[in-house]
């Protein structure tokens, strides 16, 4: 293994050029380095104006997600050395706006999360004397899966729907909805069947199933969605066949 | 500049517009990666599900108008044009068929005694259905 590794990095300054451009760093390929120890490298020794973004380095705040050779990847959790001798090329999220260097903008994504009431919508609360919603360890195995995602954002950068149509919702959000319908204390299912079930929801997808693969969290939003589409059909054909309704 | 489009509903409290750049998807992002080529190869094959279809109409319709009008039938479909159009059809079909029995899984997540069985089992049954079709059909055709 060779002791230095190349960086090319996507370089984005508005203020200075229009679109981006590459620019090589030379860092130290240590055997326990990610990615983004690399990053942190240049940012304190080599050029201090590059920008990204970073918190945990744990794989759990979902904040450092960029493409490293084309695929996305948390940064945090990509070894240097799995790409010796190199270059590893690091470029911001796809299918989302750069708004410097390899920070994205992800505003779109934040107005999709909210609008499939990810919480837990109960038609009636009950009262406090009568103690908390219990749940067997079945039923959290139902929904625990798509629970675990980080909101990293991975899955909309390797989805080419999202890429050419971002009005499409996504898979973390739709994975997010599936996760309270799935849950026993919920009673959201038919609200959220109605934003999920618009031409921009679950039908725009088209099971590519790149999504799921990219996810560090092993959430399957690819699942979440084929699902969400089976239920949705039956919900539709329900009246026809007058069977009762699951929730 | 084509490139620093003003997002229109940009935060509030931003100081300064930002001058964003929106990477545009290029037409052959399907080449990119294996598994787009898959995806863009199986929506495609659509067409051969589509064609199979269409044949088999075309020979109704030529048995339901007699002996004469389904032997040029016979005689048109083994023209090499029409057969090597069946084969190419045969390839993309069976490619349908695969790719989509390997992600059944992933769509069907089913329940046994309240445990989820592995989604193998869940491709297998997919497979053996398919088996049992096709055996059936031969039996029809060869023995029946």
């Amino acid at each position: 293994m060779a002791d230095r590794i190349a960086l090319q990095v996507l370089r984005y300054r508005p203020e200075q050029e229009a679109e981006p451009t590459v620019e090589q760093y030379e860092v130290p390929c240590r055997k326990d380095w990610v990615v983004l120890d690399g990053l942190n490298y240049v940012k304190d020794r080599l050029d201090g104006s590059l920008s990204y973004r970073w918190s945990c380095r744990m794989g759990i705040c979902g904040s450092c997600g960029m493409m490293v050779n084309g695929e996305p990847k948390l940064t945090c959790a990509t070894f240097l050395a799995d790409y010796d001798p190199g270059p590893v090329r690091v470029e911001p999220l796809s299918n989302f706006p750069v708004v410097r260097d390899l920070v994205i903008e992800m505003s779109d994504f934040m107005r999709k999360l909210p609008a499939v009431k990810p919480w837990i919508v109960r038609k009636e609360e009950k009262p406090l004397k009568e103690g908390g919603y219990l749940q067997t360890p079945e039923q959290m195995d139902e929904y625990k899966q798509f629970s675990m995602c980080i909101n990293c954002m991975l899955c909309y950068a390797a989805c080419p729907v999202y890429g050419l149509d971002p009005t499409f919702l996504g898979p973390a959000a739709i994975a997010l909805a599936q996760r309270y319908n799935l849950d026993s204390r919920d009673q959201g299912a038919r609200e959220r069947l109605e934003i999920l079930s618009q031409h921009d929801g679950i039908w725009g997808c088209t099971f590519v199933g790149e999504c799921t693969k990219v996810c560090p969290k092993d959430v399957d939003p690819a699942g979440a969605i084929q699902r969400y589409k089976l239920k949705a059909a039956l919900e539709w054909l329900r009246p026809f066949f007058l069977w009762g309704s699951e929730r | 500049m084509p490139h620093r489009v003003p997002h229109d509903d940009r935060p509030a409290y931003t100081e300064f517009p930002p001058r964003w750049y929106r990477p545009r998807m290029s037409t052959y992002w399907w080449l990119k990666r294996r598994a787009y080529l898959t995806f863009i190869l199986r929506e495609l094959s659509s067409v051969c599900v589509a064609w199979f279809v269409v044949f088999l109409l075309m020979l109704v319709a030529a048995v339901s108008r007699g002996e004469e009008s389904y032997r040029q039938f016979l005689s048109w479909s083994g023209s090499p044009v029409v057969v090597v159009l069946n084969l190419v059809s045969l390839f993309f079909v069976v490619f349908h068929a695969v790719t989509w029995f390997n992600l059944a899984p992933q769509a069907m997540p089913v329940r046994l005694r309240g445990k989820r069985i592995p989604g193998s089992w869940v491709a297998a049954s997919n497979y053996a259905a398919w088996a049992l079709a096709s055996a059936l059909v031969a039996w029809l055709l060869l023995g029946g």
